[in-house]
């Protein structure tokens, strides 16, 4: 294989602007327009139709695996009426102005929140139907047939005896205005949106190893970079010897980084740039550097959650909610504590920086966010963003790892790259103990919660306290997230809830940061709604109520949210025979709401906490709006479902001294195919906004997971679990 | 140094020095990028690469220990147990970031070249130093039974 020719095909394609191209999108106004390609800056292009009929579409979110490269792509199809071998996709490139994300707030292009599809459905139908409008327009003049006698189906455009190939008419239709307001196709005529038979575009790269990853880029005269960080958040380098590298074969160089925060390792390839970082002599400042242990963080954050709350999140009174806890003829009170995670995406972080003959830089990143690397590589370049050009690759997982605050891995590779005289190629590799020790994680979390119920068990006030360390406090870019002092991320899951209580007092402190946090698959749902639906659980037992009765009876209001929540817990129920476990067996079940979706799990497990758990199978019911492809949508819950009860097992991330204990799979042991069995997905038909699938599988996951070990063992409240005693068969 | 090896076919001669590990020779030395970098402590099974048929991590294999063995890596499979086991994971869209999926089918592939009609027991201890971070799990298991099965048709 000849990288560097794919290197230039890519350049090619995020400049393919030949005349012979047709471009539809929608302006920045909102306005759809069509136009030849070589105003394709204009214009915010989605479709692209080149003379030989070729379809590309293009994505503006980036392929971490969840999906958006087929989704995108199929609405494109559906609108335009191609089949889907008929259409290929290109990932868009930067350019916040005609690619943000309106879930974002519409100023930022990235990709999060589960919110591709909600974010693009109408965008991308109507980039779709807007093509195939002015190309019927376009075959309408050239054989002078009324257009509603012209009918297009697979490419082809058929009508009075006339037949021909979409391609016939791209260059007529780029001349044409492009309706404002194109006629969609109402639901009922979906050949693809819905289409449980339609497959994923990226499988056959991925199936035989030509997917090009960002750590793929092997540009001929790279320099590859390794970087020896503070073990320690806020150490910075005094001094080092690079002496034990210099007979390395392929090191070129060592130096600071201009923040002081690591020593940056020149090579000529990634195992020369390794070994030379392991031969560094670092000596570190720690003068203001984080010295806390993880154990004085768990008592921080217990003792919060103890004491009274900073904030008043439900605004509620909480005397109110006191004064009926304290009539209660019952009180169920738990107290739970979750870690710091780490995402752990499969491809260790890596991105590398290519001088363009303008002056500017090209990214090659598997890129989440392109907003922030592009500004962040501006600013450290001292370029212009516009000359920051970004090409975003295949990402080899993610997890929200590769969106941070300070855009982490870019802006270290822009300082890379700034040490040098830019005539190579940078490309940073981190290794996988560069990502298990790299900060950014899903941070650590206590909730206290005290539940009262009456004589007749009915809950009548629920006091919940939660103490943690922000994600978006004190981060500039993410302070839209903070109202009144109140982290939004920190306290979502558990207020508002979907469920009916009477009397809910909800309150939040936040804790000094002790290391870098990010956002983690599902966010504060990770534990909110592992304390929601542990604390219903336990509830529901307490009163002697079959837990999905106790929450039926918590979901009776005649609203979409309680209707669709209530639904796909009894569809959960039903398909994963609930109550009907055979002998030695148990069932856990637990169903939350997040990113506008719903999602039920029923965990089946064999044996007990003592003498291993073993889980035999998951059944989960998903509403998620109109399922664009719902074979993807199945695999995210599996993904999800995966990913939540693999780290609730036995993962988590401590310190000591202010240094991260842990340092690669050997001891951040990710979730193996033995571990877990059969996982049965069952997709609500919805014609509803499609809304999201990446993240919702997750938060039932590892509290239905509790729930089925409750039956006859322990109730897990201090994550992770074989921390808690529970032993895993 | 100048090292021979044998890879998907043909030999080359690569310099390397030793204690390289192989995965780096094919990645950096030989630009074959099916192959991936994962944890460089055989821990995730990404970097699986076969030696005379039997999958090995290439990340702790040292180039000076391949010897005459012949190496296959993704780009260079071609037995009727690949094409079965490719043709299955594209039939059952197993990939998500797709990542590991290298590994995970050269491993696939050592086990149905090793036992035709695999248990689902013996497909979770033969795969389970195959790690997939999306948790592909239910479909990987799915797609060796339908791998199976293409190759009994």
């Amino acid at each position: 294989m000849n990288i560097t020719t794919s290197r230039r095909s890519f350049l090619q394609g995020a400049a393919a602007s030949s005349a012979a191209v047709l471009v539809i999108g929608m302006a920045p106004s909102g306005l759809l327009a069509a136009t030849n390609g070589a105003d394709a800056t204009m214009l915010n292009p989605f479709v692209k139709i080149s003379n030989d009929g070729t379809v590309t579409a293009v994505i503006k979110h980036f392929e971490s695996g969840q999906g958006p490269a087929t989704g995108l792509t199929t609405l494109i199809a559906e609108e335009l009426g191609i089949s889907m071998d008929a259409i290929n996709y290109e990932f868009a490139p930067v350019n916040p102005q005609l690619y943000a994300n309106s879930a974002f707030g519409g100023m930022t292009q990235g990709t999060g929140g589960s919110s591709s599809m909600f974010d693009s459905y109408s965008q991308y139908r109507q980039a779709g139907a807007a093509a195939r409008e002015v190309l019927l327009q376009a075959a309408s003049q050239e054989w002078g047939v009324p257009v509603d006698q012209l009918t297009m189906e697979d490419g082809t455009i058929t009508g009075a005896g006339n037949s021909a190939s979409l391609g016939e008419f791209v260059e007529a239709a780029s001349r044409l205005q492009a309706p404002q307001d194109p006629q969609l196709k109402d639901p009922s005529q979906f050949k693809l949106i819905g289409n449980a038979s339609v497959h994923r575009k990226d499988t056959p790269p991925k199936v035989n190893g030509t997917a090009q990853y960002a750590m793929d880029i092997q540009f001929d005269n790279q320099m590859v970079v390794a970087i020896k960080r503070t073990p320690r958040l806020g150490g910075t380098v005094a001094s080092f010897d690079d002496s034990g590298a210099k007979d390395i074969t392929g090191f070129i160089r060592a130096d600071v980084l201009p923040n002081k925060a690591g020593v940056v390792v020149f090579a000529d390839d990634t195992w020369a740039a390794f070994q030379a970082r392991d031969a560094l002599d670092v000596t570190w400042d720690n003068s203001a550097a984080e010295s806390r242990s993880s154990d004085q963080v768990y008592d921080e954050l217990m003792a919060a959650v103890n004491e009274a709350p900073k904030y008043n999140v439900s605004n509620t009174d909480q005397s109110e909610v006191a004064t009926a806890i304290d009539q209660a003829s019952q009180v169920v009170e738990e107290t739970f504590y979750f870690p710091l995670l780490a995402h752990a995406p499969m491809e260790p972080l890596t991105c590398t920086l290519e001088a363009t003959d303008d002056g500017g830089v090209v990214l090659y990143d598997g890129c989440q966010t392109p907003t922030g690397p592009q500004g962040a590589i501006a600013q450290i370049l001292d370029l212009p963003s516009e000359k920051v050009q970004i090409q975003t690759m295949f990402a080899g997982g993610s997890f929200g790892r590769r969106s941070t605050s300070n855009s982490d891995y870019q802006s270290e590779a822009a300082y890379a790259f700034g040490m040098t005289d830019r005539s190579r190629p940078v490309k940073l590799v981190w290794s996988r103990e560069d990502d298990v020790t790299g900060g950014f994680y899903r941070p650590a979390f206590a909730h206290k919660v005290r539940v009262g119920l009456d004589a007749e068990g009915n809950i009548i006030g629920w006091d919940h306290r939660i103490a943690g360390q922000s994600i978006a406090k004190g981060v500039e870019v993410n302070d839209s997230a903070v109202e009144n002092g109140i982290d939004h991320s920190s306290v979502e899951g558990v207020f508002p809830t979907p469920y009916t209580i009477p009397v809910m007092f909800a309150g939040l402190t936040d804790i000094k940061p002790a290391t870098t946090v990010s956002w983690w698959r599902s966010v504060g749902n990770t534990h909110t709604g592992y304390v929601m639906e542990s604390m219903m659980d336990a509830v529901a037992k307490a009163v002697g109520r079959d837990p999905v009765a106790f929450r039926l009876a918590h979901l009776t209001e005649d609203t979409p949210e309680q209707q669709r929540m209530a639904s796909v817990l009894q569809m959960a129920a039903e398909k994963g025979n609930w109550g009907k476990a055979p002998d030695g067996h148990a069932q856990g079940i637990a169903v939350h709401m997040s990113f506008r979706s719903f999602v039920a799990e029923v965990v089946e497990i064999s044996g007990n906490a003592d003498d291993g758990v073993q889980i035999e199978k998951v059944t989960c019911a998903v509403d998620c709006g109109t399922p664009v492809n719902p074979d993807v949508v199945k695999a995210q819950m599996e993904s999800g479902i995966g990913y939540g009860i693999g780290h609730a097992m036995r993962d988590e991330i401590t310190l000591e001294g202010g240094v991260v204990q842990q340092s690669n799979f050997s001891d951040y042991e990710p979730l193996r195919i033995a571990d877990i069995g059969e996982i049965e997905v069952h997709v609500v038909p919805s014609t509803e906004i499609p809304t999201g699938v990446g993240e919702p599988g997750t938060p039932p996951s590892a509290p239905a997971l509790a729930n089925a070990i409750a039956v006859n063992g322990p109730r897990v409240t201090r994550l992770p679990m074989d921390k808690s005693g529970v032993t895993f068969a | 140094m100048a090292i021979t090896i044998k890879l998907n076919g043909d030999t080359h001669t690569v310099d390397a020095e030793p204690g390289t590990p192989l995965l780096w020779v094919i990645r950096d030395k030989m630009k074959l990028t099916g192959t991936k970098f994962g944890c460089g402590i055989a821990a995730c099974g990404a970097c699986t690469v076969h030696m005379d048929g039997d999958p090995v991590r290439s990340c702790q294999t040292n180039i000076e220990d391949v010897g005459d063995a012949e190496v296959t890596t993704i780009e260079g499979l071609n037995s009727a147990q690949a094409h079965a086991v490719q043709q299955a994971w594209t039939e059952i869209d197993v990939v998500q970031c797709g990542y590991c999926q290298s590994g995970q089918i050269m491993s696939a592939v050592g086990l149905l070249t090793s036992n035709a009609t695999p248990t689902p027991d013996e497909i979770d201890d033969y795969m389970n130093g195959n790690a997939c971070r999306c948790a592909t799990y239910e479909r990987i298991r799915a797609a060796i039974k339908r791998a199976s099965e293409i190759m009994e048709a």
